[in-house]
């Protein structure tokens, strides 16, 4: 059982402590540091870390512990943004307090995904992937096109003045005093995100080393010997799309209050792609390496973003190559580069590391005959 | 009456569009069990480069003009189709299955972005190839560029059937899609075959990319996208892996496709608009999926146990 | 004699135009070793997959306890207690052996999400008993020293034995094996066969496809043997062995 528990440090109880202790502090005044040495721009990127690392620990139940590769995952961003959206906001002129929406955005999410996982159930993995693509995209459709003859989704101008997020009276959208210390928006922000996200990881932890967690890896290993060891492989996948889906719909009700504006543009098949690359690059199934994808696909492209264009402007004194397309090819040869020499990604377990050192099990050429 | 009969022939005319570029995934499907994903991007370059080669040379005539923005356009695609197998997926034959997946989204990204950095994000033009004429037929009108498009493909599909039934190379094609193993205990050299299907995909690719591009009389580097996710569809419809069942695939999808958006105001009381043209291709690729996953002509079974 | 189990009644399958099994008819009382034989293609993996819900059988009906046993879906079949190893191998690779032993319990046991991500005091004390169960049933086949390797990398005797360990796991009434000793060498077999008869001292009846004969024969209670997808045969081995029919199958398709 040792080698299930991602966290060795479990063993000795002292260490663990002040560990988490140490974890904690740093996080805790880590938003400070950003925001006097980095500025806001770079707080802000971190909020939205913590937001892409809740969508990559969704899609790692899904494609990392079932091995069901979901290619439309942002769809239930989308739903959960959307819902947000609609929900609070001049555009039906409701204004719903967050402690409700976010927990029926990850209900709403969750059933969006049993529905669109529901058909996909016989699928083997490669059709699998372009089925829920095609999803991905028919939900992007619609809401680029329901604002006619019923103005639902204000089509691609999308939905704007969207309520900031309030608990309680206090809005997270103007600096909060605790305690004498004044919380600027975008601190009190993270605050609020990185409890999401730390509950989720909590989860996805306690997932992982259950029986439903075991259940996942069984169909991702072998759906019929795990029908054959009495799984309902159907239940049990729908369950998968369901849980991975609900986080989606948490990161996108947090999305839509953070940004105060949603357009389908914000949940193209790009973004599904990158959610994707967070768990692959990171290392499929094992949730410390798929934060660490979360935060580094979100930061090293803003990084790149914001120093590509000076860098040319400074070399050739004009920007030659549009930084945005090069941020794209250099991901794009990341994603092959890390396939052909780090497959199991960057931060694999160790289980799996060692299984990838020795060969795989995939005869030759073609195994789907 | 004559909607109707203009719709079937602008789906014919996308249809076999449609088949040239799901001949390229079937093709590949059908050798090595793996969806080229990067496929529709090869078609974006391939209607790029002859964009680039057309506006490059304004004062040639279109019947030299047009060949030559051909051959490029075939020879760039199809070193990149050479190159997207050397690099992507031949280090990747023996690894899981999500990985060569994975590079294909990787190069698709790069060949995305590599046609955005040389020829910009903005839309282009497609200059008329041909002096415009149109023809009545059963009282809807055919431009010559439509009936152009349509023989053309018909003519390369032809070809194709005539070199995988009767050459050589086309005989090795076969025994390697039958088994590869065997295949190469009897003397074939499968890497050059998986090659050389990666060749005549991408060269298929870039015909029908000139084609999408003069009949919509525009090009993009995003066109590849949904064009591929079309063709992959119509190969499935067809029975993937089945060279016969992605040219029906194409015709068929391409019809559903042109009918739907013709009618699709009618059939939901003005409900969806013709701006739904793009959702037909994917329920019809989910509804096969889902009842028929082997296609219409297709044998293979989804699963073995 | 003992109560029946398994009441397999004229079991038809095809595929396309061959007939994979065609009327098969058969018994299996409680607590026997009962072998299924015959030579290659004869239909023996078919009736497996029948028995076990991976296929659909196209007439015929199976009463498994006296009920019908409807079991057109695997883990329904696997929840009224037969459970099966495959012809080849189908471990989960990347799960340590232990893990693929727990995963076993899963029909016979109850925590969801929710007690999984709360860890009640009932899922943590489900946890416990589905890991000493798993430990036990490896020390039982014989492969607790690699508990917490990767099934992949288990030697091939020792995937044999944690596949079967993993079917114990879920409490089967009919442990179906699928030539459970192909590929193994003499002393292999021998401690295989000790391990058979053991689970069937335990109360579990068995249910063999084995081509290695002198296996079966030493084995088996009673033998059943298919040939072209019928029942040619069905006696203790004794009177199989003699079985003109018998002889023909496996001797005169090669000789004629």
């Amino acid at each position: 059982m040792a080698a299930l528990t991602f966290d060795s440090l479990r063993h000795d109880r002292r260490t663990a402590i002040a560990a988490a202790v140490g974890i904690g502090i740093v996080l805790a005044v880590f938003p400070f540091i950003v925001g006097t040495t980095l500025g806001n721009s770079w707080l802000r990127i971190l909020d939205f870390a913590l937001l892409y690392i809740m969508l990559a620990l969704g899609l790692n139940i899904v494609v990392g512990f079932a091995g069901l590769l979901d290619m439309g995952y942002i769809a239930f961003y989308a739903v959960g943004a959307y819902l947000y959206a609609l929900l609070a906001s001049p555009h039906f002129g409701l204004h719903l307090p967050v402690w409700a929406i976010i927990p029926l955005g990850a209900v709403l999410a969750g059933i969006a995904g049993a529905l669109l996982g529901a058909p996909t159930l016989r699928l083997r993995g490669d059709y699998l992937a372009i089925v829920t693509l095609g999803f991905g995209e028919i939900v992007r459709i619609f809401m680029n096109n329901l604002n006619a003859p019923i103005n639902i989704t204000n089509g691609p101008q999308g939905i704007s003045s969207i309520d900031p997020i309030h608990l309680g009276g206090i809005t997270l959208a103007k600096p909060l005093t605790v305690a004498g210390i004044t919380v600027p928006s975008l601190h009190a922000y993270y605050y609020l995100f990185l409890a999401l996200a730390l509950l989720i990881i909590f989860v996805s932890l306690r997932l992982e080393d259950s029986r439903i967690g075991r259940a996942w890896v069984a169909i991702r290993e072998d759906e019929i010997a795990a029908k054959a060891c009495g799984i309902n492989t159907r239940n049990i996948k729908l369950l998968a799309f369901t849980m991975g889906a609900s986080f989606g719909g948490v990161a996108g009700g947090l999305f839509a209050g953070f940004q105060g504006f949603v357009s389908p543009e914000s949940f193209n098949l790009m973004e599904s792609v990158m959610v994707l690359c967070m768990v692959v690059l990171g290392g499929m199934g094992h949730i410390p390496g798929v934060i660490l994808g979360g935060v580094m696909l979100t930061i090293l492209p803003e990084f790149f973003r914001h120093s590509a264009g000076p860098m040319q402007l400074a070399v050739f004194g004009k920007i030659i190559l549009d930084p945005e397309a090069l941020r794209m090819l250099l991901f794009g040869l990341a994603l092959v580069a890390v396939m052909l020499y780090r497959p199991a990604g960057l931060w694999p377990s160790t289980i799996r590391r060692r299984e990838f050192r020795n060969g795989s099990t995939a005869d030759v050429l073609k195994e789907g005959e | 009456m004559d909607i109707f009969i203009q719709q079937i022939i602008n789906g014919l005319v996308l249809g076999s569009i449609y088949a040239l570029v799901a001949l390229g995934y079937t093709m590949v499907y059908g050798i090595m069990g793996l969806i080229n994903f990067a496929h529709g991007e090869v078609v974006m370059i391939g209607a790029m480069v002859a964009l680039f080669v057309i506006k490059a040379l304004p004062g040639l005539p279109a019947i030299v003009l047009v060949p030559l923005a051909l051959v490029c356009a075939a020879i760039v695609c199809m070193t990149i189709g050479f190159a997207i197998e050397r690099i992507a997926y031949r280090p990747l034959r023996r690894a899981p299955k999500l990985a060569p997946l994975i590079t294909a989204i990787g190069v698709s990204i790069i060949l995305q972005n590599l046609a955005m950095l040389i020829w910009g994000r903005n839309y282009h033009a497609f200059p008329p190839i041909l002096p415009s004429g149109e023809h009545d037929v059963f009282g809807a009108t055919i431009t010559s560029l439509q009936i152009v498009i349509i023989v053309v493909a018909g003519l390369m599909m032809g070809g194709l059937t005539l070199l995988i039934r009767r050459t050589r190379l086309g005989r090795a094609m076969r025994a390697t899609s039958e088994n590869p193993p065997i295949a190469q205990l009897m003397g074939v050299n499968i890497n050059q075959i998986i090659s050389a299907t990666f060749v005549i995909g991408s060269a298929l690719a870039a015909v029908a990319g000139l084609m999408v591009s003069a009949n919509y009389s525009i090009a993009h580097y995003y066109m590849g996208f949904m064009l591929g996710l079309k063709a992959f569809t119509a190969a499935v419809l067809g029975g993937i892996g089945n060279l016969a069942g992605a040219m029906l695939g194409g015709l068929l999808l391409g019809v559903i496709e042109s009918l739907g958006a013709g009618y699709i105001g009618d059939l939901t009381g003005g409900f969806l608009g013709s701006h739904y043209q793009d959702i037909f291709a994917f329920f019809v690729l989910i509804g096969v999926l889902i009842f028929r996953p082997s296609g219409l002509i297709g044998e293979r079974v989804a699963e073995r146990a | 004699m003992k109560p029946v189990l398994l009441l397999a009644n004229a079991i038809a399958k095809r595929f396309g135009g061959v007939k994979a099994l065609n009327g098969v008819s058969l018994t299996i009382h409680e607590g026997e070793i009962y072998g299924l034989i015959g030579p290659n293609g004869a239909g023996k993996t078919t009736f497996f997959n029948v028995l076990t819900g991976l296929y659909h059988p196209d007439g015929g009906e199976l009463l498994f306890e006296g009920h019908k046993l409807k079991a057109s879906t695997p883990h329904v079949a696997t929840q009224r207690g037969i459970a099966r190893t495959f012809q080849n191998i189908r471990l989960f690779g990347n799960m340590t052996a232990i893990e693929n032993v727990m995963v076993g319990r899963h029909a016979r046991t109850r925590a969801g999400v929710f007690g999984g991500v709360l860890r009640t005091a009932r899922t943590r004390a489900e946890e416990a008993a589905i890991h000493d169960r798993a430990e036990e049933l490896l020390h039982y086949v014989g492969v607790a020293h690699r508990a917490n390797d990767m099934a992949k990398h288990l030697s091939y005797g020792d995937q044999r034995r944690l596949e079967i360990a993993r079917a114990l796991a879920t409490e089967p009434k009919l442990l179906a094996l699928d030539e459970p000793a192909a590929g193994m060498n003499g002393t292999e077999t021998e401690s295989l066969r000790r391990l058979i008869e053991s689970i069937r001292a335990d109360g579990t009846t068995v249910l063999l496809i084995e081509h290695d004969v002198k296996l079966v024969m030493g084995l088996c209670d009673r033998v059943a043997v298919l040939d072209y997808g019928e029942k040619i045969c069905e006696d203790v081995p004794a009177a199989v062995q003699k079985d003109p029919k018998v002889i023909e199958a496996y001797l005169g398709g090669s000789l004629a």
